[in-house]
C-alpha cells in the first residue's frame, strides 16, 4: 500500500488522537480509583480495596454500575440542553488536550514488518502543534464554561442553577488571572507555542520557569485549581449549600461524562503546567537525557498534588473566593508582567 | 480542496445558526446560536490563516461576552418571547430587510474580486502591525476608553453601596 505524505501525515495523525484518547480515558478510570485510595489514606482510612488486587478494578466496577443505572432526565428540564451539555463538556475538556505536547519527537524504530515510510520516521509526540498553542487552550477551555453552565440552567432545579450559576462566575472570574500567569513565561520564550517555550527551558532544572516565573507559576496554582473546581474551590458543587451542584440532576453514564470532564481538565491542566513551568520532557540535570518519561513523572506529580490539595484543604466561602481571585490574584498577575516585560524589554540577554 | 470543503462546512453553519439567532422565540436557543456563529467564523478565520484572530474570536466573544449574556439570561429566567405583533412594523422591517438585500447583492455581484494578495496573518505580524505607526495610537486610545468604561461601570455599580 503506498500513501501520499499527506495521506502519511494523517494516518499517524489518526492513531496520535486514538492513542490519546484511549489513554486519556484510562488515566480517567485509574483517576477516580487513585484519588479515593489517596484520600483515604490521608484520612486514615482504606479507600476501594475490594475489587482487584489494591482495588484497582473498581473504577471497571464502578462503570458496570453506572451503565445499569437509570438515566433519569427530570420533568421540568430542558430536554435537548440537558442531554448536550455533558457532550459539549467531554468535547472541550478533550479539544484542548490536543494541542499539548507530551515529548520531543521520537525516532520510530526500523521493524521489518512495519511499511517503509513509518520506519526511522520523526514523529512529533503531539497531535497539533500550533503556532498559537497557549491561545487555543485558553479559548477552549473558556468555551468549557458552558458545558457547566447548561447542565445547570438544564436541570430546572434551583440548586442545579445556582451551582451553574456559581461556577461560571468562578470560572469566569479566575480564567483571567490564568491566561495572565501565563504571559511571563509567553514573554520569555517570545512565542505563543509550547515546543518553543519547553525549549527556552532547556539547560537543567535551574532555567525552568517555576524559578524565574516563582509568581506565575503561584498565580497559575491557585487559578488552575480554581478553573478546574478542585477543593478549595469546589463550591459549585458544595453539598451542603447546594446538594451536588450543576450535576445534582444527571445519573447514569450522563454523570460519568460529567466527571469524566472534569478529570480530563485536572490532567490538562497539570500537563499544561508541566510544560510551561517545570520544562516539559526536559532532563533536570543535563547528564540526564531528555524523554517523555520526564514529562509523565511532572505530570503525575500535579495530579497528586491536586489530590493532595484536597485531603488537606477545606472549602472557601463564596464571597472569599471571589474577592481573593479579583483583588489579590489579578493584581499579582498583572505586576508580575509589568516586571518581566520590562526584565525582557530592557535586558535583551535576560535569556 | 479539504480547506474548500471545510469552508462551506462552516460558512453553512454559520448561517444556519444565525437564523437560529432571530428564528428562535427562546432567548436560551437564540444565545447557543450566536456562540454556533461566533464559532464558526473563528474556524473560518483559522482557515484563512490567522490562528491569532480565530482563537480571540472564541476567546473575547464566545468565551467572555457570551457568557455574560447567559448569566443575565439565566438569573432574569426570560422564558418564551411573544412574537411581534403590528402590520406598521412589519411592513418596515420586510422594507428594510429588503433594502438591505438588495444593496448587499449588488455590491457583492458588481464588485470585482481580484485574487487575494498573499498575506503574513501570524501572532508576530498582527503585533507589528498593531503597534506600529498608523494604528498604534488608535490602539492606545481604544485602552484607553476600554479603562475609561471599567472605571465607569464600578463606579455606577458602587454608587449605592
Amino acid at each position: 500500500m503506498t500513501l501520499s505524505p499527506v495521506q502519511q501525515e494523517l494516518a499517524i495523525t489518526v492513531v496520535k488522537v486514538l492513542v490519546l484518547f484511549n489513554a486519556l480515558l484510562g488515566l480517567f478510570s485509574v483517576m477516580t480509583w487513585a484519588e479515593r485510595r489517596l484520600l483515604a489514606f490521608m484520612q486514615f482510612r482504606l479507600g476501594p480495596n475490594r475489587t482487584g488486587p489494591i482495588g484497582i478494578f473498581q473504577p471497571v466496577a464502578d462503570g458496570i454500575k453506572l451503565f445499569f443505572k437509570e438515566e433519569l432526565i427530570p420533568a421540568g428540564a430542558n430536554k435537548w440542553v440537558f442531554v448536550a451539555a455533558p457532550a459539549l463538556a467531554v468535547f472541550t475538556a478533550f479539544l484542548s488536550i490536543a494541542v499539548v505536547p507530551y515529548g520531543g519527537t521520537i525516532t520510530l524504530p526500523r521493524f521489518a514488518w512495519m511499511p517503509a515510510w513509518l520506519q526511522g520516521r520523526e514523529v512529533v509526540l503531539q497531535i497539533a502543534d500550533l503556532d498559537v498553542g497557549l491561545l487555543f487552550i485558553f479559548a477552549i477551555s473558556s468555551l468549557g464554561v458552558y458545558g457547566i453552565v447548561m447542565a445547570g440552567w438544564a436541570a430546572g432545579n434551583k440548586y442545579t442553577l445556582l451551582g451553574g450559576l456559581r461556577s461560571s462566575a468562578q470560572m469566569f472570574s479566575y480564567e483571567l488571572s490564568l491566561g495572565l500567569s501565563w504571559v511571563g513565561v509567553i514573554l520569555l520564550a517570545g512565542s505563543f507555542r509550547i515546543h518553543d517555550i519547553v525549549a527556552a527551558q532547556a539547560g537543567g532544572f535551574w532555567r525552568w520557569n517555576f524559578i524565574q516565573q516563582i509568581v506565575g507559576f503561584a498565580v497559575y496554582l491557585v487559578a488552575a485549581t480554581a478553573e478546574v473546581n478542585r477543593t478549595p474551590f469546589d463550591l459549585p458543587e458544595a453539598e451542603t449549600e447546594l446538594v451536588a451542584g450543576f450535576h445534582t440532576e444527571y445519573s447514569s453514564m450522563r454523570f460519568a461524562l460529567l466527571q469524566m470532564a472534569e478529570y480530563v481538565n485536572m490532567i490538562t491542566v497539570a500537563a499544561v503546567g508541566a510544560n510551561l513551568f517545570f520544562g516539559g520532557w526536559l532532563s533536570p540535570v543535563p547528564f540526564l537525557p531528555d524523554s517523555p518519561l520526564w514529562f509523565f513523572a511532572k505530570m503525575f506529580a500535579g495530579l497528586f498534588f491536586f489530590i493532595w490539595l484536597r485531603g488537606t484543604l477545606p472549602r472557601l466561602r463564596y464571597d472569599q473566593l471571589m474577592a481573593f481571585g479579583w483583588k489579590v490574584l489579578v493584581p499579582l498577575a498583572t505586576l508580575n508582567i509589568l516586571v518581566t516585560a520590562a526584565v525582557v524589554a530592557f535586558h535583551p540577554f535576560a535569556r | 480542496m479539504i480547506t474548500v470543503i471545510l469552508f462551506y462546512v462552516f460558512a453553512a453553519l454559520a448561517v444556519a445558526a444565525a437564523l437560529v439567532v432571530v428564528a428562535q422565540r427562546n432567548p436560551i436557543y437564540s444565545a447557543f446560536g450566536l456562540i454556533v456563529t461566533l464559532c464558526s467564523l473563528s474556524a473560518i478565520f483559522g482557515l484563512l490563516g490567522s490562528p491569532f484572530i480565530a482563537a480571540l474570536q472564541v476567546v473575547v466573544y464566545a468565551g467572555a461576552i457570551m457568557v455574560l449574556f447567559l448569566f443575565v439570561l439565566m438569573l432574569l429566567g426570560v422564558k418564551e418571547e411573544d412574537r411581534t405583533s403590528g402590520r406598521a412594523l412589519k411592513a418596515v422591517a420586510t422594507a428594510l430587510a429588503l433594502t438591505l438585500a438588495v444593496e448587499m447583492g449588488v455590491v457583492l455581484v458588481g464588485a470585482a474580486r481580484p485574487a487575494p494578495a498573499a498575506f503574513d496573518a501570524s501572532t508576530r505580524t498582527v503585533a507589528q502591525v498593531l503597534f506600529s505607526a498608523p494604528y498604534l495610537y488608535a490602539f492606545e486610545a481604544t485602552s484607553i476608553l476600554i479603562l475609561a468604561a471599567l472605571v465607569g461601570s464600578i463606579v455606577l455599580a458602587r454608587r449605592d453601596a
